[in-house]
């Protein structure tokens, strides 16, 4: 019974044992191709430990001290043990350092983990491994791919397992014809840039039969491709336009309806950025939990802030300069200066942190084409923006009057509306739209007080293309520049297809100088 | 309309009242501040913009100079002489910084000009510096292909940062395929063409190599990324070599997380992104994806950390970041400090001559000499973005025993500059043509 005992312990306890052990140590070395020697030498050692380790390496929780030789594991918990021995170690002593990563190591670690994964339960992560060794076609991950296949339920999950299989056979030398035949038209279901490229770099080694099919497949994916590359403009096209639009949108109402010349838009779209700015950092430090929110608390703000600075500037400024377009110009140029100088004093002039809520990152695939999840929301919130001002113009007692005031000043004043009081909150509305536009656009762009300078040309652009005074005609000249631009960017390059739209629009105001909707009747004469 | 309109604008301020009113106001603030300066103090000119679309990035070195040249006047100056910044703002306009630098060397005497970022910046104050004989110390990395008397170049030339940085790629990361993305102005484009002629030299082909240019401040990267990804799916290991400027990465690198590229597919090597750019940026999605710079704030050796933590203390902010041309102004400044003592003299000639050859310890554990060609020698380091928006050395395995690489004025991968070579201590030329053997250039 004793001797029993004591021959358990025997096994357990010499900490350079079994393969596992001596595959762990190696950590302890440092450098990145021992850590990445050891990473191949833990997956196939088959511990349960292994996924552990290697996932602590991927997270920064791995410590080595290459003088003591020990590597030392935090888990994700706090608490930290002897990797090697398994043994709990009070803390990480000081002379041990946090393994370092490099990419060629970090893909070493996904090959890993990725034939370590393939049975895990969750259906998502068994896919994510699917696709690892779809990319690395690591022969050794056949059997395990092939005992999972018979076992999978998951639809999603078995034509990821199915995909997997077919790569790693059509790269295997030892695979029959047929087999390689069925492997080529998985990957041609597949019909993405992956498998293109997969079916485009095989081995030269192929019978003709398996290459005659291979070039089909190669083939019937590029046409597919392109068309998607066309639908894909498209989304680009539309997501350009929303942003140009969603800028555009206050100089519309300033610009576009009440005739001024506000060269300060760009930096009410740049507050709007910087409240946005504010609010998360306050989030951050307070709230965190609120985070998720911030963009919903900083759009009411921001529209807020943006238009008391509009109304402010118009009653101190731009009142006394209606009609004189030019000194408008000049004085608008001057504060926009002005802003941006002092929001550089107060912010500094490096760009701002402003972070992307959750539902705000990432993306998700429509057949072939990426959508990202920002540009879908900023595209949903102009047009919202566009909808209720529309509605706002048009229902409300304000709107009646703003339209009244711009129409025929001297006849609304005498029909007893407080005509400078409309002028003050239709600027006012303009600069808070500007404002809201900020708090989009620091969702893509950087938050910096040059911010609005890069919008400021592109608004007045889209308002005297889309037609001064027309909010619909904003509305089709953004979607139509947007576009335009993202149809001319893949032929002509982003320098040159910015310059060629540039010309188009030269050309269009030659021929209709009022844009595309202009306003008719005797408004206009006025 | 375009006439009166000019003329409107013109009329108020003619150019003669604008000189006189500019004049004025210069000669107010001479006579203020040579009122406080006496005989023992001797000037520094900074000339960074502190407005404009550059502040971002040249407000910071501004506050560095500040820094080193109270930290020099707190151990006695230089030859028993306290310094005095004179600080201008040619507000990220490129003939103002021309008439900026000559209001600093004729109105304020200044003994050396620390300044410039862009590389049209500097091209716009070399006649001044050239004509009025004075020193200009260069802290940024740029394209090479000059070589001045009057200037000394502190920042990286190409070989010590882009050529250094394909070689990585093409060793440890085994990449055969190549997007050089840039902005479109003069360094991205004549740091491509190097790039374009070394990677041809190792045998890459023609169709492997795609070239992007992009305006200043491009926000939209939905295509370019596309692209990239498209061109990355060939099967060939691909990456992306940025010498995208520093406005137009925030979006760039956000388009890059939002359509799912990572670094271990297709990596992006960055020259003009350091600290400061990652601090407006969350870098969780961008981790892995590598800058080439010749220091890192992330690089611990005793120098650095003193450095660090006098920065914090002098501008009073705990986390704000240290980057690689704020090291280049530390190594010319001192370099400076040790010519005018080695020369006995802050006489801008001597000072030249004395230059070259003086070494200074840099801030990551090497020697930096200032070379014949007024380049310097400089550790090349890569690193990889962290989730904590610094980076992490990957290249070389340690950062202390990095080797130096001489700065190379002119490189040996372009056609027109190969038989270049600067030197002003034997040649006394800055474009001596080693085929024809004489000074003036390629045609000479």
């Amino acid at each position: 019974m004793l001797l029993a005992v004591a021959l358990l312990a025997a096994v357990a306890m010499p900490a350079f044992a079994g393969p596992f052990e001596d595959a762990v140590a190696q950590f302890s070395e440092a450098t990145f191709a021992d850590s990445e020697a050891a990473v191949a030498r833990l997956a196939v050692t088959g511990s349960p430990m292994a996924a552990t380790i290697i996932n602590a390496l991927q997270d920064g929780r791995l410590y080595a001290d290459s003088d003591a030789k020990k590597v030392y594991l935090k888990g994700a918990d706090g608490k930290v043990t002897d990797a090697v021995t398994g043994a709990a170690v009070s803390d990480i002593p000081d002379n041990a350092s946090k393994l370092r990563l490099n990419n060629k190591l970090r893909r070493a670690i996904e090959a890993a983990l990725g034939s370590l994964t393939l049975l895990s339960p969750d259906p998502a992560k068994r896919v994510q491994a699917a696709q690892t060794v779809f990319k690395s076609r690591d022969v050794a991950a056949l059997p395990a791919i092939d005992s999972a296949l018979k076992t999978e339920t998951n639809p999603a999950a078995k034509t990821a397992f199915a995909e997997a299989r077919a790569a790693i056979l059509l790269f295997s030398p030892n695979a029959t014809e047929s087999d390689k035949l069925d492997a080529v038209a998985t990957i041609r279901a597949r019909g993405d840039q992956e498998a293109l490229a997969l079916l485009s770099d095989l081995p030269p080694d192929q019978s003709a039969a398996v290459k005659a099919a291979a070039a089909s497949a190669v083939k019937s994916i590029q046409h597919s491709l392109a068309l998607w590359s066309a639908l894909q403009n498209a989304w680009y096209g539309l997501s350009l336009g929303s942003v140009l639009l969603l800028a555009a949108i206050g100089l519309a109402i300033t610009f576009g309806v009440m005739g001024v010349i506000n060269m300060a838009h760009g930096e009410m779209v740049m507050i709007g950025a910087y409240v946005t700015f504010v609010v998360q950092d306050i989030i951050r430090t307070s709230y965190p939990g609120l985070f998720d929110y911030s963009l919903l608390i900083a759009v009411p703000l921001a529209f807020a802030v943006a238009g008391a600075i509009g109304v402010l500037i118009e009653r101190t400024i731009i009142r006394f300069l209606y009609g004189r377009p030019l000194e408008t110009l000049l004085a608008t140029w001057g504060l926009s200066l002005v802003l941006q100088q002092a929001v550089r004093t107060i912010f500094g002039p490096n760009n701002r942190e402003v972070g992307n809520p959750s539902w705000m990152s990432g993306a998700f695939e429509v057949g072939q084409i990426a959508i990202t999840n920002n540009r879908l929301w900023i595209l949903c919130f102009t047009l919202a923006v566009f909808a209720i001002l529309l509605a706002m113009l048009r229902y409300t007692s304000l709107g009646l009057q703003m339209r009244a005031v711009t129409q025929n000043r001297r006849m609304a004043a005498s029909m007893g509306i407080a005509t400078s009081r409309v002028d003050a909150l239709t600027f006012g509305l303009g600069s808070g739209i500007a404002g809201i536009a900020g708090v989009a656009l620091s969702q893509i762009d950087n938050v910096s007080p040059n911010l609005g300078q890069s919008y400021i040309i592109d608004s007045f652009m889209v308002v005297v293309f889309g037609g001064v005074g027309n909010l619909w005609g904003t509305l089709v000249g953004a979607f139509t520049l947007g576009i335009a631009n993202k149809f001319l960017e893949p032929v002509a390059g982003a320098v040159l297809g910015k310059i060629a739209i540039l010309v188009l629009i030269i050309l269009f105001i030659q021929k209709r100088p009022r844009g595309l909707f202009a306003l008719k009747g005797r408004a206009v004469e006025a | 309309m375009t006439n009166t309109l000019f003329d409107a604008i013109a009329k108020p301020i003619t150019r003669r009242n604008w000189l006189a009113a500019t004049a004025g106001l210069v000669l107010g603030l001479t006579a203020f501040s040579d009122a406080k300066a006496a005989d023992d103090t001797i000037k520094i000119g900074i000339l960074h913009s502190l407005s404009g679309t550059m502040a971002i990035s040249e407000t910071t070195l501004k506050d560095v100079m500040l820094m080193l040249i109270d930290e020099q006047n707190k151990k006695g100056g230089v030859l028993g002489k306290k310094l005095e910044a004179v600080v201008v703002d040619p507000a990220s306009n490129w003939p103002l910084f021309a008439e900026k630098a000559r209001e600093l060397i004729t109105k304020d005497k200044v003994s050396v000009v620390f300044g410039c970022w862009t590389s049209v910046s500097r091209k716009s104050v070399l006649p001044v510096f050239k004509e009025l004989d004075s020193i200009l110390f260069y802290p940024v990395q740029y394209e090479g292909e000059e070589s001045e008397r009057n200037v000394f170049y502190t920042g990286a030339a190409p070989n010590q940062q882009a050529i250094p940085a394909v070689d990585y790629l093409m060793k440890e990361e085994k990449v055969k395929r190549w997007v050089l993305a840039g902005t479109d102005y003069v360094y991205p484009r004549t740091t491509n063409k190097i790039l374009e002629a070394y990677l041809k030299s190792k045998g890459v082909k023609q169709e492997d190599i795609m070239i992007n240019y992009t305006p200043f401040g491009h926000s939209d990267w939905q295509t370019i990324v596309a692209d990239i990804k498209k061109f990355g799916s060939t099967g060939k290991k691909t990456a992306v070599v940025s010498t995208i400027n520093g406005d137009a990465n925030v979006p760039f690198y956000k388009e890059l997380g939002n359509q799912g590229i990572k670094a271990t597919d297709i990596p992006v090597v960055a020259f003009s992104v350091g600290e400061e750019e990652l601090a407006g940026l969350d870098t969780k999605p961008l981790v892995g994806h590598l800058a080439a710079w010749n220091y890192f704030e992330s690089i611990k050796t005793p120098a650095n950390t003193a450095f660090i933590k006098e920065w914090h203390a002098f501008t009073k902010k705990p986390n704000r970041t240290t980057n690689d041309p704020m090291e280049a102004h530390y190594i010319g400044f001192n370099m400076w400090v040790k010519a005018v003592e080695k020369a006995k003299s802050f006489d801008p000639d001597k000072v030249i001559d004395a230059l070259p050859g003086i070494k200074q310890a840099n801030l990551t554990g090497g020697i930096s000499e200032m070379l014949p060609n007024h380049h310097i020698t400089k550790p090349v380091f890569i690193g990889e973005v962290q989730a904590d928006g610094q980076f992490n050395v990957v290249s070389p395995d340690d950062p202390k025993k990095a080797k130096l690489v001489p700065g190379d004025a002119w490189s040996d991968y372009l056609p027109g500059s190969k038989d270049l070579e600067a030197d002003w201590v034997t040649l006394k030329c800055g474009n001596y043509n080693k085929v024809t053997k004489k000074c003036g250039g390629q045609n000479s």
